[in-house]
Parts: C-alpha cells; structure tokens; sequence
C-alpha cells in the first residue's frame, strides 16, 4: 500500500522535526531559558508524536510517548520541579523515544532492557501516581479498524444545565495527522457532562465509499459552567483539521448565543491534558481511516501550531531540487561560454552588449546561489544530536562533561551535514573518551570536575569552520610517537614536529587506547574520520596545548557542486585544481631542487625537503621531466600530514568551476576528482591532489625517511 | 516501441547503419540519443585504448569510445569528417565513433538474424545479429556488451 506508505513516511518525517523541537526546548532548560511555553512545545511535541504512532498502531512508541508526556504534563502543572537529576532523566528518555521513533521506522524491536530502565525512572518522576500507567485505550486501535455502527456514547446523562451544543466534523486531513476523537471526547469530558451522538448520514453507499475521505460528524451536548475558551480548548490540537460549531446553550436548553467561528489565538494553550478517559469501555465509532498521500497540509498546520517555528516553510522532493541546481549550473557554464564568445568579437569598450552580458552574469551568479541555498541546512540537528552523545559517553566512560554549541544555525550543504554525523559522533566521543580526563584528575589539575566540550560552526571566507575543543589534558605526544613507532607507522629514529606527531593520528590504523573501550576503538579510526572530510572536500587540523585541551578545526566547502578552482596547464590538457587543497604555489628557483638517487626529486622549502610529483607522469600524460625549473610547483598536504609538491606546467587561471561527475558515464580514475566544463565548453578534469599525493608515498619512503632525518627544524606548518 | 508512424508495418523495427572499416554496422534506432560531429574530446588518464576521452554534450560529461578498437578493427584517427553517435545503454549515456552514417534501415524483427558463429572472429561477441541489405550485410550491434567492457563500467 504505497499510500499508506508515504503517509508513514510523512509521519516519521513529522518525527523528525517533533524529536529536533523536544531536544531543542530541552535544550533551552537546560540552558536555564525555559518558560512556560518551552514546556508546552515539548509537552506538544511528544503528544503528536504519541498520537501519531497511535494511528499506525505502534504500540511500544505510544506506550513510551504516553508516560513521557505524563511526566511533562506533571511539569506543566507545576506538580512536577525540573530539577537538574529530572532533567537528565528527561533527557535520557528523549533519546530513548528518539530510539523507539527510529525502531518504530526500521520495523526493529528495542532492547527491553533499556527501555525499562527509563520508563521506571520516568515513573520515579512521577512518585507512586501511577494511576495511569496504563497506556490509553483510546490510543490503542488498529489503524484500519472500521466502524460503521453508530453508538451512542451514553455514559453521561443529559443534563438540565447549560452548555453548548457542538457539531464536529473533522476532515481527512485530521485522521491523517492521528487525531482521534475520542481524546477530544475525553478532554470534553474533563470540561462537563458529555453527551455524544455520531451522525452518519453522509457516509455515501459502499460503491462510492472512499477510503481516504471522511464522512462522519458528532453532535455533542456539553453540560457545563465553564467558558467557551475552555471548550475551545479541547479542540486545539485538531484546529483547522475539522470543522466545528459551538452554539451556547441556556438553561432550558435552546440555544442562546449565534454559533460561534472557531479560531482562537495559538498562544491559547490548553490546561487540559489527555487523560484516560473515566469509563474506557465507551466504544465510539470511528470514521475509517482515510488514505491519502497529502504530505504538506498535516505538515503544515503542524508547523503553524508550534509557536517556536513560525515560519512557513515548504517540503519538496531532493530530487526536484538537484535538477534545479543543475541546470542552473548549466547557466554558468552556459554564460562563461558567452562572455568569452563575445571577447572574440572585439566589440569596443562599453557596448551594449556588454553591459547587458555583466547583468546577465550578475544574475546567473544570484540564481545560482540561491539555488544552493535550498540545500542549505542548518547544523542544530546535528548538533543535539551530540549532546546525546556527550550523554552517553560520558555515562559508559565515567567522566563528567558538558556539551557547549556555539552558530547552531550555520548553514552548510544537506550533503555535508548528513555525511558529517559519522566522523563528528567520532570526534566527539573522542573529545570525551580520550580528549578529557577524568575527574579527580581534573580537580587535581585545579579544573572543574565537569569537562567542557565546544562545538562551534561559523562561516569563514566561503567555508565553514566546525570546532570540536575540549579542556582536556592536551595530546600525550610521546606517547602517540611511541605508539606510531611500536605500530611500525614510523622509523623508530623519526624526528618529528609536533604538528606532525599530532597528525599521526590521522594515520591508518592508529589508536590511542590502550584499552578497547566500548566507545572509542571499535576499529574506526581517525583515519576514517579524515577521509569522510576529505571526501566532503574539507580538511582536519588539530591544535592541542598540553594541560590546556585539544582543538580539532575541519573546514568544509559551502556547497559540493561549485568550488573555488585553480585553472593550470598539464601536458597540452587544461586540468583544475581545489584551491582549497594549494598550500602554496612556488615558482622554484634552480638550487631549490634536489635530486635524489635516479628518480627521486626533491624541493628545498624553508629548510625541509618536500617529494616533488610530476603530475603528468603519474597520470600517463607524458614520460618523467628531467627537471622541473620550469615548472609551477602546488605545495600540497598529504593525507598523512606532511607536504608534497605537484609539479604543473603553468597556472592559467582561478575561478568559480561547477562540479560535474564522472562517475556517472564512466567511473573513477585514479587521481582525478572529477571534471567541470570551461568557458570554451570543452571539460576540464579535477585533479585529486590527495590521491596523487599518495600515490607518491609508495616510492617515496625511503625519500621521506631522508627527509625526516634531514629535518633539524622543528618547522611549524606553513598555514 | 517506436517513435515513428511513417512506416506502414509498425511492427518494424528501425535502425541506423554506419560504416566503420568498411563495413555496415547498425544500432536500433530506439537506443540513440543523437548524431554529431566529432569534435575534440578532453582525455583520461589511465583509460584504457578505447576509451578516447570525454566531451561536454549540453553540461554532461559523456564519454567517448572508439568503437573500431572494441571490434578489433585500427584505431580511427578522428578527423572533421567522423561521427559520434551518442546512444543510451541503460542509464549509461556515451557515444561512439563511426565513420560515417549510411542510412535508416526499417524492417520486419524476424529478418534480424542470428550471428553465424565463427569461432576465431573477434568481435563476434560484440555482434548482436545480421541484417541482409539490399547493400550487403548490416551487422548489429550489441551495445549491452559494450557497456560493460572494462573501464566503461559506471561506479
């Protein structure tokens, strides 16, 4: 049922952003900024989610849902203190909802035993009112269950009192969202005396009955003193889902007051909460539950509720997007190849074409990055999804430690922050495990016995900076050069600097661990954490001060299809280079160069020695250069940390390229990224300069042993 | 199935022949995408003989292959005067570099006839079929075979 489908689908994508507007109003008590309303979005959140689940039938989420909102029901009452112990238990058990959202998805069971654990901390909150432990009937149904029998809910009797007649008629759109009436019902009844009568009559003949259609309405008699907003209230969470009519009814039972429209402010939020409701056997009949794959309304009216998401926002397909995005780099190309069509014309300065040209740029250029923008996203997810992580390392490894985010809102490519999360989970574990210490050692160093972990993102110069600082010891240097060396990673005699030192934890098989935690050293290593960032086109560095912390800073591209170019000469072919990867550009000087034995050429820079790779020999382009002081050299880091210089015949240009694949009609080469298309229209291939800087290592052993013995500077790095 | 209406049996199926070493060669009409002039082609390193390079076909990186080579002929020295014909293996888009184009050929699908087998031909298993002309012989290309010849595998 591809329907039903794509409404699961929808339903966990509400999920996602319900779980992200829980951890965010968590976020704000932990951070001492709560009001009353950060309780009622989380309180408004876990309740979607609750209902939600509830309509699909996924009976451990809405159990778990269930008590999780009693509790933040008891905190919106004021019954309940946020204490900081509650608010780890609240914490902890909005990952685990997070888990059973995410179990729920994956079609998996959750271990038990966890699950427990924080369901009977949860009831500990809550002290021995256990009273409605049990989960609610009414949220208990099968998701198809069709009653076409009217009942007449009659457990209260008609009162002679005044009150309101109500006629409520919920749309389509209502089941789709998981509401169920009879939590209305129950919340009616909180108010007064309910009589209920479902009136059936639109339901059309089963030949043109629709499965995704509703066709039932209640008349309800409410006897009660209390006001209409109180009323109102109950239909809160299905406003603009149904339509509803309150007339006010007088003692004797006519109706008084005009009906009344339905719209009450948002910030109107209910006192009420879902609660049991008194006699449980009550059976309403419930519209069937409609099918129909209308994503964006129930996304929508969601969105309007939250007051702590007010904008409007749009959900569109990924792949619309990257079409867009295509063709809007097909417009650049397109009007590079114009712009140099029409400098071969040799028009005088000033024409009109001209003029016209550099609008036309101008606004290729905005279209072009407004594009892009539209894959932007905000880093928050990713970054509550650390304090978790800080949470649970912290729990396994016994050290105390506080997660710190600084320019949540930084916005960077979805690519880029999807495939972010496996090397940040990494590094921040990291940061925990090994980065700090542990606390008495922390306080005997005259630190706070919490570690502090910052996790900061900013823009910087057409890249984004994501740091990962901890107050940690700093890196234990010889211990990492003692470990490399019993690795075998390096000569036992290696002289190196400390930067290098640092970088050899970025080396292939490396781990500091000297005992196999259950966090770190699960057999990914930095080494992997550097290649997901090369991948992204960004690069790693690590600061550490020794008692002070260590600083890891990666630096990513803003976007994964346009990058920052250095256009050079290769053998006749015209090839490009990331900027982003050029440490420097060197025209060398004869007595810079160094032979070394047959093959072996060398560049003296700044007193070390740096293996010069003659590109278009490793590409096939052409046999070795016999010298290269005619030559541009690209002073390049390899992916091991030290430097290497590419050899090209001349730099022709910088500029903005847009990334074309190769992989697509062709497949990978070795020590080319990709291509891009020129002005002239011809392509031009993208070196991988990682690549070629490895490719050099194989036969440069013996020339980087040299090297390190050579190196009697301790020379910083050159950035 | 087909495009075109003009022919009085839809049920024929149209392909477009070419020469290539002097000989008739076709491509079902269905898999082409289009016919171009040769125009330089930017190459890759470390590919293999037949892979010529890549050109820009409307900001798509398409590869070239020399398709003299995978049939065992001489390499084609690619003038003004040759053909690409860009067709579509799958989602595999690249184009192939013929001689020249002959004509558009539209017949019964039961006059396509199975390869003879030779046992020593080389480019036999490229050869999907043969088509008698009132010219001679059209030979039909299998350019599923030539999708998956290495180094013009997708990634």
């Amino acid at each position: 049922m591809t329907g039903t489908n794509s409404i699961r689908e929808t339903f966990f994508q509400e999920c996602e952003e319900l779980l992200e507007a829980l951890f965010e109003g968590l976020a704000d008590i932990e951070a001492g900024v709560s009001e009353d309303e950060t309780i009622n979005a989380i309180f408004r959140a876990v309740h979607s989610i609750k209902g939600g689940a509830g309509a699909f039938g996924l009976d451990p989420l809405v159990q778990f849902a269930h008590k999780y909102e009693t509790v933040f029901d008891a905190v919106r009452s004021h019954t309940l203190e946020i204490s900081p112990d509650v608010l780890g238990v609240l914490q902890r058990a909005g990952d685990q909802l997070s888990d059973h959202v995410e179990a729920a998805r994956d079609e998996r069971t959750l271990n038990e035993g966890a699950d427990a654990a924080v369901l009977s901390a949860l009831g500990d909150l809550l002290g021995g009112d256990d009273a409605d432990d049990e989960p609610e009937g009414e949220f208990v149904f099968d998701a198809v269950g069709i009653g076409f029998d009217p009942i007449v809910v009659d457990d209260a009797p008609v009162s002679t009192g005044g009150g309101y007649k109500i006629k409520f008629t919920p749309t389509a759109a209502m089941f789709l969202n998981g509401h169920d009436p009879k939590a209305i019902f129950a919340l009616l009844r909180e108010v007064g005396d309910l009589e209920i009568t479902l009136d059936h009559s639109s339901i059309p003949p089963l030949a043109q009955f629709s499965l995704e259609e509703a066709y039932l309405s209640w008349d309800l008699n409410l006897t009660s003193e209390a006001s209409e907003a109180k009323v109102r209230d109950a239909f809160e969470f299905v406003e603009g889902l149904c339509a509803i009519e309150i007339s006010e009814v007088e003692a004797d039972g006519s109706a008084g007051a005009p009906p009344l429209s339905i719209d009450p402010p948002a910030s109107n939020v209910a006192e009420e909460i879902v609660k049991p409701a008194p006699t449980p056997t009550a059976e309403v009949a419930k519209a069937p539950a409609p099918i129909a794959p209308t994503p964006i309304a129930p996304a929508e009216s969601k969105k309007d509720k939250s007051a702590s998401s007010p904008k409007a926002t749009l959900r569109v397909d990924l792949e619309r997007v990257d079409r867009l995005i295509n063709t809007a780099g097909e417009l650049i190309i397109n009007q590079a190849m114009m712009a140099q069509h029409i400098e071969e014309l040799s028009l005088p300065r000033g024409s009109a074409i001209a003029v016209d040209l550099e609008s036309f740029k101008q606004l290729a250029r905005e279209i072009q990055e407004g594009v892009m923008s539209i894959r932007a996203q905000p880093v928050k997810p990713l970054f509550q999804r650390m304090a978790r992580i800080v949470r649970e390392t912290c729990d396994i490894s016994s050290k105390q430690a506080k997660l710190v985010t600084e320019g949540e809102m930084t916005e960077v490519d979805k690519t880029v922050v999807e495939r972010l999360a496996d090397p940040l989970t990494h590094m921040i574990r990291n940061a925990v495990d090994h980065g700090l210490e542990d606390p008495q050692t922390r306080l005997d160093a005259g630190k706070s016995e919490v570690g502090m972990v910052r996790l900061t993102a900013a823009h910087r110069s057409g890249s984004v900076m994501i740091e990962i600082a901890d107050d940690g010891g700093g890196l234990n240097r010889p211990k990492i050069r003692d470990i490399a060396i019993k690795k075998g990673l390096i000569p036992a005699d290696a002289e190196l600097s400390e930067s290098e030192i640092d970088n050899l934890l970025f080396m292939p098989g490396f781990s500091t661990a000297e005992t196999v935690s259950n966090l770190s050293g699960r057999g990914v290593g930095m080494d992997v954490v550097k290649n997901a960032i090369s991948a992204l086109g960004g690069r790693v560095t690590i600061q550490s001060v020794p008692g002070e912390g260590t600083t890891f800073s990666i630096s990513l591209p803003l976007t994964l299809a346009v990058l920052d170019g250095m256009v050079i000469k290769l053998a006749d072919e015209t090839m490009v280079v990331p900027i982003a990867s050029i440490l420097e550009t060197i025209r060398p000087m004869p007595n810079d160069l160094q032979k070394l034995a047959a093959d072996g050429d060398l560049l003296s820079i700044r007193g070390t020695y740096v293996p010069i790779v003659d590109v278009a020999e490793r590409l096939g382009l052409r046999s070795r250069r016999e010298r290269f002081d005619d030559m541009v050299l690209l002073l390049v880091e390899t992916e091991t940390g030290g430097e290497c210089a590419l050899a090209v015949d001349d730099i022709a240009d910088q500029r903005q390229i847009v990334i074309k694949g190769l992989q697509d009609n062709y497949g990978q080469i070795s020590g080319i990224a990709a291509a891009t298309i020129l002005g002239n229209g011809k392509i031009a291939l993208i070196l991988d300069t990682d690549a070629l800087a490895a490719s050099n290592q194989d036969r440069s052993v013996e020339i980087s042993n040299v090297r390190n013995r050579k190196e009697q500077l301790d020379v910083a790095e050159a950035r | 199935m087909l495009q075109k209406q003009d022919s009085s049996d839809s049920s024929n199926l149209e392909f477009v022949a070419f020469l290539l070493g002097e000989q008739s060669f076709c491509i079902e009409i269905t898999q082409i995408r289009e016919i171009r002039r040769w125009s330089p082609v930017t190459i890759l390193p470390h590919s293999p003989r037949h892979v010529m390079g890549v050109i820009n076909l409307r900001g798509a990186v398409i590869p070239i292959l020399d398709l003299a080579a995978i049939l065992g002929f001489d390499s084609i020295e690619p003038s003004e005067r040759h053909v690409i014909i860009i067709v579509q293996i799958g989602e595999q888009i690249c184009g192939l570099l013929v001689d020249s184009v002959s004509e558009i050929l539209s017949v019964r699908p039961d006059v396509v006839q199975d390869t003879p087998s030779l046992s020593h031909e080389r480019g036999e298993q490229s050869i999907q079929g043969v088509i008698a002309t009132e010219m001679g012989m059209t030979r039909l290309i299998n350019l599923d075979l030539i999708s998956a010849i290495p180094g013009n595998e997708a990634a």
